[in-house]
Parts: structure tokens; sequence; C-alpha cells
């Protein structure tokens, strides 16, 4: 930490000066992590069409923390990622085994974790508004700790992209193609799945449930619009995350505004712009 | 009865020809007989038809031939020297509509299916080298940079069919490649399915409903749970089986 402290105590702002305002350098290296984080994730969500599967995902680990906090525990984070990766394994085995159009299997279970997260919540009378700062999130409160956390899962998804993104691709685009190239559809489902819930329900207290359905498809949206393959298709989505990341950040301490809204906002606009130039690619 | 098997090739020089052999074959779904005693030659440098109502079971003959699907009976195969082996089959998949917008291009599809290389990453050339080769045995090396999204019906089915022809299989099963492929598309794919089999010596077996090509083929195999008739195109066609089937004089959607 003390080598990213001096690092950006290079910078021009008012917030970098040495022995200062440190929330914001540990947010600032934050959303270094998390954006990429995002936006490799992004791009598979939107490849796979599974855009509302994250939000509900987001839903089940917000009933997570709300159990861990039920059960009386300080920090309810590993729960809450149990839970979340049970959900979503629960998740990919009914939309298997069911008839139901797969948008339908998704409501089914946003619904039922969101009312039993708030049911929970809720029992004998309790405030539902300790559970606000989940709702919007806030990167300001995130500590070294979770920051190195963050990191590591970001290095764990790199490795399981630079092994499997082949396959998921693959079964994403072409099913009955990936099936008779030996790929095993509900291992790499499941697998995606799990990977979108821990990160989803681990970055949940910083970017907010509101947000964070945001950070996993706009990024990937954005580049879809007119990346022309799979690696610029990557490289826009890792751009955009980041300098909106950064952005959105710097925007919201400059104006004081919410810094998950202020990313989303930007990464909107990211989508806007794109979406103007759709129409440039081959 | 079973003399069919044999069309173009005699009994004696089944050992000498590579050969898919299929003997009583059967696959049930729960109580649902699917197929009943299907048996059949399929040699190489064949080309042999599919042909069959809807849920007459071809998809599962594909299936049990791909290893995908439980079934009875046994599938056995031999080379030319009599060797016997598990047979590498490229199979060729009905195609799903791709998104116009999907940001997939044919050398990452290939780079997805042939190789173990992140596609996210920058490709190194030896590798775009190597599906620009795969591209250019159906003649396709100028698709290389198009996305899936923009490639015609035709276009999409050279695609997969190099893909399928990487690494060269022994038997190459093609899935309705003729759908979503307009006439001139049609002959070019068939004039490259030819092609394929005469440099590459494999035998390939397609289901289709198309039945304007089947005067083109070796073999036809009509099926409906059991192998009701299997001949030359011109035998299996002029059958009373494949009449009652598909009542071509009626026209009335074959109910007859």
């Amino acid at each position: 930490m003390q080598l990213w402290y001096s690092l950006v105590d290079l910078l021009p702002f008012s917030w970098a000066e040495p022995g200062s305002m440190f929330f914001m350098k540990n947010a600032l290296l934050a959303v270094l992590v998390i954006s990429p984080l995002f936006a490799l994730l992004s791009t598979l969500v939107v490849e796979r069409g599974m855009s509302f599967f994250s939000d509900a995902l987001g839903h089940s680990a917000f009933t997570g923390l709300a159990v861990g906090a039920f059960c009386g525990l300080s920090d309810a984070t590993w729960p809450a990622v149990a839970l979340a990766v049970g959900f979503a394994l629960l998740f990919t085995w009914v939309e298997r085994r069911s008839e139901l159009a797969s948008d339908t299997v998704i409501g089914v279970f946003s619904a039922t974790a969101v009312a039993l997260g708030i049911f929970l919540s809720t029992l004998d009378g309790r405030s539902f508004t300790k559970f606000n700062s989940l709702l919007i999130g806030d990167i300001l409160s995130v500590s070294p700790e979770k920051i190195a956390l963050l990191a590591l899962i970001l290095v764990l998804v790199l490795v399981l992209w630079a092994t499997q993104m082949n396959d998921m691709t693959l079964s994403a685009v072409h099913p009955a193609l990936a099936q008779s190239r030996g790929v095993r559809l509900s291992v790499q489902q499941a697998l995606f799945n799990c990977a979108v819930a821990v990160v989803v329900t681990l970055s949940m207290t910083w970017v907010g449930l509101l947000v964070i359905n945001s950070l996993l498809v706009l990024p990937g949206a954005a580049a879809r619009n007119i990346a022309r393959n799979m690696r610029q298709y990557t490289l826009f989505a890792l751009l955009g995350a980041l300098v909106c990341g950064v952005g959105g950040l710097l925007l919201s301490y400059a104006i004081g505004s919410s810094t998950g809204a202020s990313i989303t906002l930007l990464l909107s606009a990211y989508f806007f712009v794109t979406f103007a130039f759709r129409g440039r690619r081959a | 009865m079973r003399s069919y098997k044999h069309i173009g090739v005699k009994p004696t020089e089944c050992e000498r020809s590579c050969c898919l052999r299929v003997d009583h074959l059967g696959v049930r779904f729960g109580n649902d007989e699917i197929l009943k005693d299907v048996g059949f030659h399929l040699h190489c440098g064949e080309l042999i038809a599919l042909i069959g109502p809807n849920g007459a079971g071809k998809s599962s003959l594909i299936k049990a031939i791909l290893g995908q699907m439980p079934h009875t009976g046994t599938i056995r195969f031999h080379t030319a020297g009599g060797a016997r082996l598990k047979p590498r089959i490229g199979y060729v998949p009905q195609s799903p509509s791709f998104d116009k917008g999907d940001p997939v291009s044919v050398l990452d599809l290939f780079v997805c299916s042939i190789s173990g290389y992140p596609v996210w990453l920058p490709i190194p050339k030896a590798l775009r080298e190597q599906v620009r080769a795969c591209l250019a045995r159906v003649h396709g090396e100028d698709l290389i940079d198009k996305r899936v999204g923009m490639l015609s019906g035709g276009e999409l089915q050279r695609v997969l069919l190099a893909m399928a022809l990487e690494p060269l299989p022994h038997i190459l099963i093609l899935d309705e490649p003729f759908s979503g492929v307009d006439v001139e598309g049609e002959r070019q794919l068939f004039a490259l399915l030819d092609e394929v089999r005469n440099s590459y010596d494999l035998s390939i077996l397609l289901c289709t409903h198309d039945f304007t090509t089947l005067s083109l083929m070796d073999k036809v195999l009509l099926l409906q749970k059991e192998l009701l008739k299997a001949g030359t195109p011109e035998e299996v066609t002029a059958s009373e089986e494949f009449q009652k089937l598909f009542s071509v004089t009626g026209g009335n959607g074959g109910a007859a």
C-alpha cells in the first residue's frame, strides 16, 4: 500500500497530497481492480445473454448478507458468497431441468431472493436502514485488505478466462458445435455462474446492488456495438470500464455525488456513443 | 434382405475399404422406442443421405454415432487396412441463427474450437495461418475476419465444414446442411462435399429434408424408427415406403 500511496502522491489532485485522504486513494485502487474484473465478466454476460441473471445474482448476494446479519455474524461476506454460489448452482440446475424460458426461471429466483432477504432483515420489527448502504454502495469505505481480496479474485478470473474463455464463448455462440467438440455445456454454465456470483457478492458492499448490474452489462454492451472480433470486444470493454470507473470516481469527488451512480452514468454515455458508431464496423 | 448394405462395394471388398458398420442399433427414451434394429455400412468415399419425416429418429441416430446418446447394438469402425479403432468424426451441426451484432469473427470461432489459445488475447501469426489453411480447404480464406453474424447461410456451412475437417476426420456427418442455404449456395456446397470426399477419401453422412439433392448421393437411407428402405437414390425414391411417407404424388403433407 505504501508503494501505491507514494505513486498516487505524484498525481495533480488536491486529495493526492501526501499523508491525507487515504480513503480516496484506496477507492482509486479499488476502482482500478474492480473495473477490469467487471469488464471481463461483462463480455460474457452480454455474449451469453445473461444480464437479467446477473441482476438476480446481485439480489441473492443481498439475501446472503441479510441471512448473515440475521444469524448475528459481524462479517457476513463468506456466508453470503456461499449462498450466492449455491443460488447460482441451483439456478443452473433448475434451468436445465425446467421447461420454462430462462427469464421466467430468473424472475422466480430473483423474487424469492429479494423477498427472503427483506423478510429476514425486517423480522422482529428490525429496521431495514442498515442495509441501505448495500443498495447504493460506498466505495470510499473500502479497506486495503478488501482491495487485496478483490485483486486476488481478479487474478483468479484472469486464470479462468485464460483457460475457459474459448469453451465459454463457443458454448454461448453455438451450443451444438461446442457439444460436438467435447465442451460440457452445463459445466461451463455452472463455472461461469459461480464466477459471477462470487464477484458480485464480494464487491456488493462497495459498488451497491442498484449499480452492480450496470457494471456487469454496460462495458460489454458498449464494446459489442463497435467490436469486430473477440480481441477488440475485450479491449473496448476493459478500456471503457477503466476510463469510466476512474472518471466516475473523480467526478463524484468533485461534485459530491454517489460514486457508483457516477460510474454507471459515464458507462451509459459510453454505450450511447458507441451505439452511434455501430454502423462503422464491417 | 440386408444385401443393400453393400451397394457399390461387394461384401468381400468391405474388408478392404474403411467402413463404419452399424448393427442392430436401438435407442430408447423411457418407454418410447426411438430407433429399432438399424443397420448399415458406410464406406470411405461414399456420400450417404439420411432422410425421414420429422421425429423419425435421424438426430438420435447421429447422436448415437457421435457417442452422445446411449444405445443398444454396435457401431464399429475399421480402416482400409483392417485396423479397428474409434473413428474420428467431423460433425457439422445444424446452426442457430447468430445475432447480427455478435463480435465473434470466423477466426474467433475457429480459435475457440480448435485451439486452447485464449481467444481474447492477440492471436499469434502461426495460429492465424493454421486457420487460413483450414478455410482454404473450403475455399473460404477471405471469410477469416468476417463476423459470424454477417455470413450467408452457404458461407456459414462452409466455415462449419472447414471446422469439422480439422483435424481430418474418418467420417463427416452433416445435420441439414442445406437448410438456410440458397440454390447457388447449395450447388457450391455440394460440389465442395464431392471434392472433400475425393481428396480426403472420407465418408459423408448427411441428413436432409431437401429431396432435390438426393439424386447426387451414392446411397439413401430412409428412416422411420426402423430403416424402412436403403439403396440408390432411384431405388429409394421409387419405393412404396418413400411414396407412402412423403406422399409425393398426393402432395397433402404426407398424410396419405
